[in-house]
């Protein structure tokens, strides 16, 4: 059987270790880029909208930032992206050799949904000054509807390792036959991919409000900041409802299809009905330690009855349980929390709006609104942790282990090294390009210059 | 033809559009690494800027569209290619990263210095990402990748004909984009840069036929098979090829005598050259994906696959090519700017 390990254990171990830590950094790092790239096109032409439609020059305006600013994150999205492609076969090669055939053709899919965004989103970044106002808008809006296709089609690759179907193996373990369409809507397609959209909605909404939150706190607090801060918060606060409700139907679908990472994520160690929700705390072999318990709630969310019984870590053979229950547990309990505290923020903005009609005049609102950006992402990594984490010791569900999947090839630390410097670098790069180019906006008020990439601004004009 | 033989052009096809466009794309950066100093290079460097800025993006998603074609039609070579050339495709990743963030921070960066870094930074990974893919393909057509993967880590490319082929790939992406930019340049009016890049597409175009000969000659002692189909069966297409190359040179040197717009046919010429090496590549390593161990059928997913692949192309055909097209058309038209 060829996806067996050949290499003695610690080898193998090692490789594992360090593949797994690439993949969740780098996937981490582009997770957020995607985010925008899946949202941040909507965003814009809401207020490309309001800019041509009421002709306000202040929404005009804000497109016009955001969707230079979106030249940035795009690109740098769509080269993590295209590092992860390489990652597939790079850290987890016999994964993609038994299974390419199978789930592949979701990212078939991806690729033609993120061809048609990339197109479009040239015409859109660089068609402001010559394309008409409506031609222009109307060319921004592929992005969103590719934005949300290419989400399906990633997330649904990641939902059939949740919940794999649609194929059968042979003797060997070999796929022989393939239903795409069963591969494509599996049962987890259902609730993995509204709960991404909707993430991807509220980090960008949040994040893009927070920049607007602290410069109002800083005094600024033209029609363009209470625009820039309106328009993504009150994107991100109509996704936040939902996507709790979204969110909680997903923890049902987990308990129901996959007991392991369930038990993990709520630390249930006995299985029975009456199962007590922990909030926070440490996990143990003999219980939760240090958590707030809440009597019979567990069972209850389960099952909308507290004689729900709900299965524990002890009926789960034990190279099947799921690593880290702790960070899982916590992961989870963190992505639940901000996003509680999220939809309070929501409510706060609508329940002032619907009596004023104006933004909370409260500095702790704007304050609350500052770290909301950075809590939305959050959040969002804790959930990630729960999916991928709480799937392990399985890269493919009930049929293949990560440490099969894993390369043997060498040096996997030394390229988590370097990856790790060239992110960072990357990451800090992008945000002082951004920082900069908002500082520019606002001192001059005017277009970040373009021309020669080598020459000081004033000998542009050749 | 079988799926599976259908997916196989599927991917060379792609390959060829990556060919056209990626590889113009990185001769772009090619020739702002090789512009000069700040003040001399500046004019060439705008030229190229303005005509990389709205395409490059796309130019790029073609290599994404080849991975995932290979990975679902054929997942026992993507996994031998991977884990036995992971030094060089590791390496064109971390191009691939560099090219791209450097190009999208060199215009908005503040103060010379960073800016020449990205520039610097974007202008060299645009020599190292084509070389090192250059060296996967020449490892895949010497036969220097087992079926079952973990081949030798170095000596599979660090061979005459993989680092060859990662020599013409530099050279033909170089050849191909000064012949793009003479027409942008002449379109803009600027009689100068036309002339610079005319020159420019000679030098590339000796040195990627020059590269291609030497191959040639490699090919024949190490990969017998694939020098064998190449002049019988591929024999057709290498002459393509060649008389594609000739047409570009005459009329590269007739520009060179008398300035002006370049006539029409000297951007298909140069794209025909390129575009028959690639099928002549394929036609000579059929039937094989990876000569001469594993064949396209063999390495083939199930028929239910191979069938989703086709008509995830035929959906590409339909809705990405025209919007390409429209792309290229407003970007031609000088619509799209900063």
């Amino acid at each position: 059987m060829p996806w067996l390990d050949p290499l003695p254990l610690a080898a193998s171990a090692s490789n594992l270790l360090a593949a797994r830590e690439q993949m969740a950094f780098t996937l981490g790092f582009h997770i957020v880029l995607s985010c925008l790239g899946v949202a941040l096109p909507a965003t814009i032409l809401v207020a490309n909208y309001i800019g041509l439609k009421r002709g306000d020059e202040a929404a005009m305006e804000l497109a016009r930032r955001w969707s230079k600013a979106m030249a940035v994150t795009f690109a740098v999205g769509a080269v993590t992206g295209t590092v992860l492609s390489f990652e597939f076969g790079l850290l987890w090669p016999h994964f993609m050799d038994r299974f390419g055939a199978a789930f592949g053709i979701a990212f078939a899919i991806e690729g033609i949904f993120f061809f048609v965004e990339a197109i479009f989103l040239a015409i859109y970044i660089y068609g402001w000054k010559r394309l008409g106002g409506w031609a222009h808008f109307w060319s921004g809006v592929p992005m969103v509807i590719t934005g949300i296709g290419g989400a399906f089609s990633v997330v649904a690759a990641n939902a059939w390792m949740n919940q794999p179907q649609g194929f059968t193996l042979d003797a060997a373990g070999k796929v022989v036959d393939v239903n795409p369409a069963d591969v494509l809507f599996n049962p987890a397609t259902g609730y993995e991919v509204p709960h991404m959209i909707l993430a991807a909605y509220m980090v960008t909404g949040f994040l893009v409000a927070s920049i607007y939150a602290v410069g109002m706190l800083k005094g600024r607090r033209d029609r363009l900041h209470r625009l820039g801060l309106l328009i993504p918060l009150t994107i991100a606060c109509i996704a936040t409802p939902i996507q709790l409700f979204v969110g909680d139907t997903a923890a049902r679908e987990v308990a129901d299809h996959q007991p392991a990472k369930f038990a993990g994520m709520e630390c249930i160690q006995e299985t029975g009905t009456h199962q007590t929700e922990y909030v926070g705390g440490i996990c143990t072999s003999d219980g939760v330690k240090g958590a707030i318990p809440i009597p019979d709630l567990d069972s209850f969310l389960v099952g909308f009855s507290a004689d729900t019984k709900v299965i524990g870590l002890e009926d789960i053979p034990e190279d099947q349980r799921p690593p880290a229950n702790t960070l899982l547990h916590l992961a989870f309990d963190a992505m639940v929390g901000i996003g509680t505290a999220l939809l309070g923020l929501g409510a706060w903005l609508a329940f002032v709006w619907w009596r004023r009609r104006e933004i909370p005049r409260s500095p702790w609102f704007l304050r609350a609104v500052a770290v909301s950006g950075a809590g939305a992402i959050l959040a969002l990594w804790c959930g990630w942790i729960v999916t991928e984490v709480g799937r392990q010791p399985w890269i493919v569900q009930g049929y293949m282990r990560t440490s099969e999947a894993v390369t043997e090839a060498d040096g996997l630390w030394f390229s988590f090294g370097l990856v790790l410097l060239l992110y960072a670098a990357l990451g800090t790069t992008a945000i002082l390009v951004l920082r900069g180019m908002s500082r520019r906006w606002r001192e001059g008020g005017a277009e970040v210059e373009g021309g020669t990439p080598y020459a000081p601004p004033s000998e542009v004009g050749s | 033809m079988t799926r599976a033989d259908i997916c196989a052009a599927i991917l060379w096809l792609g390959a060829t559009f990556y060919a056209l466009f990626g590889g113009a794309d990185f001769g772009g950066g090619f020739w702002d690494l090789i512009a000069g100093g700040a003040e001399r290079g500046e004019r060439p460097r705008a030229v190229i800027q303005k005509s990389l800025t709205p395409v490059w993006e796309a130019n790029h998603v073609w290599l994404i569209f080849i991975l995932v074609v290979l990975w679902t039609a054929f997942p026992p070579a993507f996994s031998a290619v991977m884990t036995t050339l992971y030094v060089p495709i590791a390496l064109a990743a971390l191009g691939i990263v560099l090219r791209g963030s450097g190009f999208a921070f060199r215009k908005s960066i503040e103060g010379l210095s960073g800016r020449r870094a990205a520039g610097a930074t974007f202008a060299i990974s645009s020599l190292l990402t084509p070389f090192f893919m250059g060296t996967v393909v020449g490892a895949v057509a010497d036969g220097n990748v087992p079926a079952d993967g973990n081949g030798a880590a170095f000596a599979s490319w660090l061979q005459p004909l993989p680092l060859l082929t990662g020599a013409m790939f530099v050279a033909s992406g170089a050849y191909l984009a000064a012949v793009f930019l003479i027409g942008d340049a002449g379109r803009r009016g600027d009689d100068e840069m036309q002339r610079y890049f005319a020159r420019r597409a000679l030098a590339a175009a000796a040195v990627a036929g020059a590269a291609a000969a030497i191959g040639l000659v490699e090919l024949h002692a190490e990969t017998r098979y694939v020098f064998d189909r190449l002049i019988d069966q591929g024999l057709p297409l290498v002459i393509l090829s060649v008389l594609c190359g000739l047409g570009v040179l005459a009329i590269l040197l007739a520009m060179a005598r008398r300035p002006g717009a370049p006539p029409w046919p000297l951007r298909p010429l140069a794209g025909g050259a390129v575009i028959a090496v690639i099928w002549g590549w394929g036609v000579a390593q059929f039937p094989y994906l990876l000569p001469t161990s594993l064949t396209i059928s063999e390495a083939a997913a199930p028929t239910d696959t191979l069938t989703a692949v086709i008509i995830v192309f035929l959906f590409a055909a339909i809705i990405v090519l025209p919007a390409l097209g429209l792309l290229y058309w407003l970007s031609q038209k000088e619509l799209l700017s900063e």
